[in-house]
């Protein structure tokens, strides 16, 4: 009788500690989604009122006078972005290749998966260091070249890592069948491989973009900015970044709700290409296993 | 694979040769030497950042490493505040984030019905993708004078007897920053940590069940110590995240160049003195310490990330070797 009640009152306190335990956990996710909503809610709220057409099409007006846009730095960072883009794409594509076709078990694989496995969390101002110390200094000058390059260091990492994964995915069946036809190895990685899992190679190139794409840290020092327009790499170059960064440290109002307008498009391109990113790998996963 | 046959086909039909190897041969090198590259890269950042750090290097000698003084004008220059505001910004928001991130992969692979797994999963993901300066200018704005007027007063109010919470409750700080910090980083530990909780074999969490066990027992009992090492290694790459965070930080923390024992004052860290000061330091020497700051960043958080990796390895090979 007595026994059968303390068992009776484990078992009930059991339950009451797995359920208040697992409310704890449905709180944390709601906790870390609070976040994410309060923080986009604030953005369109202050962003959406500086997003009108002269956003879009003037340049920057002197400090403190009303009127002007941010067109200048809008095509400075898709401007760095492209040549980031195609300076670091190749290389992590080619060096993701080396790491699944054949670095799987070979010992520079190994150094070089761990290396870029470090290298994606790696502080992304210490490279901007870096690229000022060969870049800026030799040449004398802040330039949209030396922070695409910085962009692009930040990107390789993580391509090498996707397209590994990715390659990783394509059965060695269908290596060695395309082999067995007769087709060169190089044909067989090229025209076979990467077509098999071309939305996941799509997908890898998208997330790092949409990586670089809100970086600033490496920009501040490598391609500065710049109030005026500028097509010439060689030159110091306005991106929203740092622009957002000058303007929301600044005491002007009008340069304060611009950094919104900054802020809500730098965050939608970002959250809109990580978005369309995992919607190319989630399909064309299902489509093909 | 394919030895076996080819000497007796070509001898019966010498005209279908394979085609000269020199396009694989090409593919081989080619592919290998971008793989050395992004070595090599690695190695070229540290010896850049080693010799034009030199200067300050041989001028300090270790001395930097634990002067306070911070005097571009006298030219005196040490690293110590940077350090410890790095340091404990990111071990504070460690100390928030672990059991949140542990919270959110317990529920996303352990309770979440399906149908939510992917929203929430999702949205988790989109907390990562939120770029730093954005969580900066929200944390500068709405939230710094949210923690001026309510948090940090009544802090103060209730915990001022403590060193900790001593001081002007001006908003931006060490607290508010290592907040921030917190919530940037809670998707990268969830986020691995939700995958090592998916590398407990079912048949272990299922015998659980069978004798009776609840969630909750079968999490603390089985999931968890499975997985400790990697958990480890989750932590750790949020650590390796907090440390090298900058733009975040350098709109919150108030950049203050000393050491405080109160969480309320600002300081510094490593990350946002680069990012202040760098493009307007002009003396050699300045330079010259600010780079050997980024190399002591470097070395931090490389080391850190390796042995996250390292945990996470470990853990990896612990569940291939066992039955599924």
């Amino acid at each position: 009788m007595n026994a059968g009640k303390t068992s009776g009152g484990r078992y009930m306190k059991r339950k009451v500690v797995n359920v208040a335990m697992l409310v704890l956990s449905g709180a944390s996710a709601a906790f870390g989604l609070f976040w994410l909503f309060w923080i986009l809610g604030i953005l369109v709220r202050r962003g959406a009122p500086a997003l009108n057409w002269a956003f879009f099409t003037q340049l920057p007006t002197p400090p403190g006078m009303a009127g002007g846009g941010l067109a200048n730095a809008i095509v400075g960072t898709l401007m760095l972005t492209v040549l980031a883009t195609a300076m670091g794409v190749p290389v992590g594509l080619m060096a993701g290749t080396y790491l699944a076709e054949f670095g799987r078990q070979t010992t520079l694989g190994r150094v070089v998966r761990f290396v870029a496995d470090v290298m994606t969390s790696a502080p992304s101002i210490v490279i901007g260091v870096f690229v000022y110390a060969i870049l800026v200094q030799p040449m004398r000058g802040f330039s949209g070249f030396a922070g695409a390059v910085a962009l692009a260091v930040i990107m390789i990492p993580v391509v090498v890592r996707t397209t590994e994964e990715m390659l990783k995915l394509v059965p060695n069946a269908l290596r060695e069948s395309a082999l067995a036809l007769g087709a060169p190895y190089w044909k067989v990685v090229f025209r076979i491989c990467y077509r098999r899992v071309f939305g996941g190679l799509t997908t890898g190139i998208l997330l790092a973009i949409a990586r670089v794409s809100g970086e600033t840290a490496p920009l501040l020092f490598t391609s500065l900015n710049n109030p005026y327009w500028n097509f010439d790499f060689t030159k110091p170059m306005g991106t929203l970044n740092v622009t957002l960064f000058n303007y929301a440290m600044s005491p002007y109002d009008d340069w304060r709700s611009k950094a919104w307008g900054a802020a809500l498009l730098i965050t939608l391109g970002v959250l809109c290409t990580t978005v369309i990113a995992r919607l190319v790998v989630s399909r064309t996963q299902i489509g093909r296993s | 694979m394919a030895e076996a046959s080819p000497g007796t086909t070509e001898n019966q039909r010498p005209s279908r040769k394979a085609p000269a190897p020199w396009g694989d041969i090409l593919f081989k090198g080619s592919t290998t030497a971008f793989a050395v590259l992004v070595l090599a890269l690695i190695g070229t950042i540290c010896v850049v950042l080693y010799s034009k750090g030199h200067l300050a290097i041989s001028t300090y000698g270790f001395k930097f490493l634990w002067n306070t003084a911070w005097d571009p004008v006298r030219e005196d220059f040490g690293a110590l505040p940077s350090i410890f505001g790095t340091v404990v910004s990111s071990l504070l928001a460690i100390l928030i984030a672990t059991p949140i991130s542990i919270g959110i992969a317990v529920f996303l692979t352990e309770m979440a019905p399906p149908w939510l797994q992917k929203p929430v999963g999702l949205g988790v993901e989109m907390l990562a993708a939120v770029p730093s300066i954005i969580y900066g200018m929200w944390g500068l704005f709405i939230f710094a004078p949210i923690m001026a007027r309510t948090v940090q007063p009544w802090l103060k109010s209730t915990l001022g007897f403590l060193p900790l919470f001593q001081g002007i409750p001006m908003g931006i700080g060490m607290l508010t920053a290592a907040i921030i910090l917190a919530i940037m980083i809670i998707p990268f530990i969830a986020s691995v940590a939700r995958d090592v909780f998916s590398l407990v074999p079912a048949m272990a969490k299922e015998s659980a069940y069978g004798l009776g066990a609840t969630t909750w027992e079968v999490i603390r009992g089985v999931v968890i110590p499975h997985t400790r090492s990697g958990l480890v290694g989750a932590v750790f790459l949020g650590l390796g995240r907090a440390l090298g965070e900058t733009m975040a930080v350098t709109f919150v923390i108030g950049n203050a160049h000393r050491i405080s024992a109160s969480l309320l004052n600002p300081s510094n860290t490593i990350a946002s003195t680069l990012a202040n000061e760098f493009s307007e330091a002009t003396s050699p020497l300045y330079i010259s310490s600010l780079i050997e700051l980024g190399l002591i960043l470097f070395l931090i958080t490389t080391t850190i990330l390796a042995l996250a990796k390292f945990m996470l390895w470990r853990i990896e090979a612990q569940v291939k070797g066992m039955p599924r």
